[in-house]
């Protein structure tokens, strides 16, 4: 079996927004996304119980690729950058037909996605991907069983948890609730030194320029506002005082 | 302008997200529709969107259309939005509608612009609005071509009835091959329990931060003297301290309470979508870099062992006085 996990690279630590560009700063060292370490684990789970290959697939700047090797120092076999300056700026639907283009290629069984992304909150690129390569895909994923070509998700939701099969390939969205993640070893980390990395221009996947980046959005960021009132929360760091402190707040507030 | 909004229910209650998104929509423009999937229960439903302000209903029902999966209803929107020529999709964001949006976008080639606040309209122009970057920023988005595509915050906007008989269209649509692949095999409805947490104006939630199921007591006790209900965290129902009635989140319940008391919240994604409706929002949690200080109102850095009691003190000798 081969399993595809989609990370997004993000900068390490706080994000922030490039005032100029309008996008998200992506220079200097990145890590993979928070929430995308659990499709990674996932998939090393998977590649555990069932030997499978495990190709960890990525869309970003060169210096990301750095992060993916942290997927490699896990398990993961090896590591796909779509790097290419005609990709950058992809909203959702040029970073969905450029993923789709990479998994063509790639042609796996189980493709993995994070639930979240911790830069750009609430995405939904594993249902766009699953439109465009027509597979079926099931999101908000606990818990994963793969047997006799199937898979059986548990997808919680709002009022309850569902429990959804479909046939392989399929795509597959997992939660922070998964899994544990695993730290990588000392071994692990001399091992992806030697992994391949393959690094994709557009022209790689026979995309055409003018449908990707931001030639090929349908969306764009027309202006930053002012900050909300919330960004700026009354603080207090003092025990003792918290309390009555929260009774003087409450009462300006006219909530008690 | 012509609009679309997917119109989502549960049982026999209609989202009141929907409801409120198409409120927004009548505002906004000069015809205003909604389409609704589902099985046999969505016809009876459909005037009673009509009375929240959609002109025309689109009905697909289905039993193979019931169970809750998001890809037979991107075949549904895609069909209504190719025929009907709607220039605006609009979705209140739900764990299905969220996929829907997603896989519609791509379906259409549309631009999709998610986690919205707000929209307003300039002429024929959108300008929809989003918090970025943990709230610190809002950020003005919009779109190239049409149909323009949107997914707003759950609570963003109140429903408003308008009365109004709307004209009901059944959709049929022939499903693609890969939206008839995944199947529902079972569904564990959790039981309500308590008081509705979705109705209540005031919530203290209880996080992993409190230590234990015995310091659940503390949001018990806070929650008495304000007079509110007791909510969780999903680490919180996942260790089994509390039902998953009570689970504010993504996941879980959606709220927009006056007050809404966070004690050992670290305010995850995960839950911060479920609560940052809230109008004041008060935060006790002892880790000062814990992400809930970036969305709340008063940040209070110690510990609720401590605090908490005095508080409860402090309000009851108030009420007293």
């Amino acid at each position: 079996m081969k399993v595809v996990a989609c990370v997004k690279c993000v900068p390490e630590g706080r994000a922030r927004l490039d005032p100029r560009s309008r996008r998200l700063d992506r220079d200097g060292a990145g890590e993979i996304n928070a929430f995308d370490r659990y499709a990674v684990e996932e998939a090393i789970r998977i590649k555990e119980a069932s030997e499978s290959e495990v190709v960890v697939v990525s869309m970003g700047p060169d210096p990301m690729a750095e992060a993916l090797r942290s997927a490699l120092a896990l398990g993961a076999d090896r590591a796909v950058l779509v790097s290419d300056p005609g990709a950058v700026g992809s909203d959702l639907i040029a970073t969905s037909r450029v993923l789709a283009k990479v998994l063509e290629r790639e042609n796996p069984d189980v493709v993995l996605f994070g639930q979240q992304t911790s830069d750009g909150a609430g995405a939904v690129l594993w249902a766009a991907v699953a439109d465009r390569v027509r597979l079926p895909a099931i999101s908000q994923t606990t818990k994963l069983e793969i047997a006799d070509g199937a898979v059986r998700a548990t997808r919680q939701t709002e009022v309850g948890d569902d429990v959804i099969e479909a046939p392989l390939p399929v795509i597959v969205a997992v939660t922070d609730a998964i899994n544990e993640l695993r730290y990588a070893t000392l071994k692990g980390k001399m091992a992806a030194k030697k992994k391949p990395l393959d690094v994709l221009t557009l022209s790689d996947l026979g995309l055409d320029p003018s449908t990707a980046g931001d030639a090929g959005s349908k969306t764009e960021v027309l202006g930053i506002g002012d900050p909300p009132a919330r960004a700026n929360a009354l603080r207090v760091e003092d025990d003792e005082a918290a309390a009555q402190v929260i009774v003087d707040f409450l009462t300006e507030r006219q909530l008690v | 302008m012509s609009t679309l909004v997917f119109v989502e229910h549960q049982g026999d209650q209609l989202s009141k997200g929907s409801l409120g998104v198409l409120a927004k929509a009548a505002e906004l423009g000069d015809s205003v529709d909604a389409v609704m999937v589902g099985g046999t229960e969505v016809k009876a439903l459909a005037s009673e969107v009509g009375r929240y302000g959609a002109a025309t209903v689109y009905v697909a029902e289905d039993d193979a259309l019931s169970p809750p999966l998001p890809q037979p209803r991107v075949d549904v929107v895609a069909k209504v939005v190719g025929d009907a020529g709607h220039d605006t999709v609009l979705f209140s964001t739900s764990v299905l509608a969220a996929d829907v949006a997603g896989g519609v976008a791509a379906r259409l080639d549309a631009g999709l612009n998610w986690d919205l606040v707000d929209i307003v309209r300039n002429d024929d122009t959108l300008v929809g609005k989003r918090l970025a970057l943990a709230d610190s920023l809002m950020v003005e988005v919009g779109w190239r071509s049409e149909p323009r595509l949107a997914l707003f915050r759950p609570g963003s906007f109140e429903p408003v009835e308008r009365g109004g008989q709307p004209q009901v269209l059944t959709v049929s649509v022939e499903l693609e091959d890969h939206s008839r692949a995944a199947r529902l095999v079972d569904q564990v409805v959790q039981p309500e329990s308590g008081p509705s947490l979705e109705s209540a104006e005031v919530i203290v939630t209880g996080g992993m931060g409190l230590g234990g199921p015995e310091h659940l007591s503390l949001a018990e006790e806070l929650a008495g003297v304000l007079g509110g209900v007791v909510g969780a965290t999903r680490a919180v129902v996942y260790a089994g301290w509390s039902p998953h009635s009570t689970q504010v989140g993504q996941t879980g319940k959606t709220v927009s309470p006056k007050l809404y008391v966070a004690l050992g919240v670290s305010g995850a994604v995960q839950h911060k979508v479920g609560m940052q409706g809230s109008q004041t929002i008060v935060a006790v949690n002892k880790d000062p870099r814990a992400p809930i200080f970036e969305f709340c109102d008063l940040a209070v850095v110690g510990d609720v062992h401590t605090i908490v009691p005095q508080l409860v003190e402090l309000l009851r000798g108030r009420k007293g006085s």
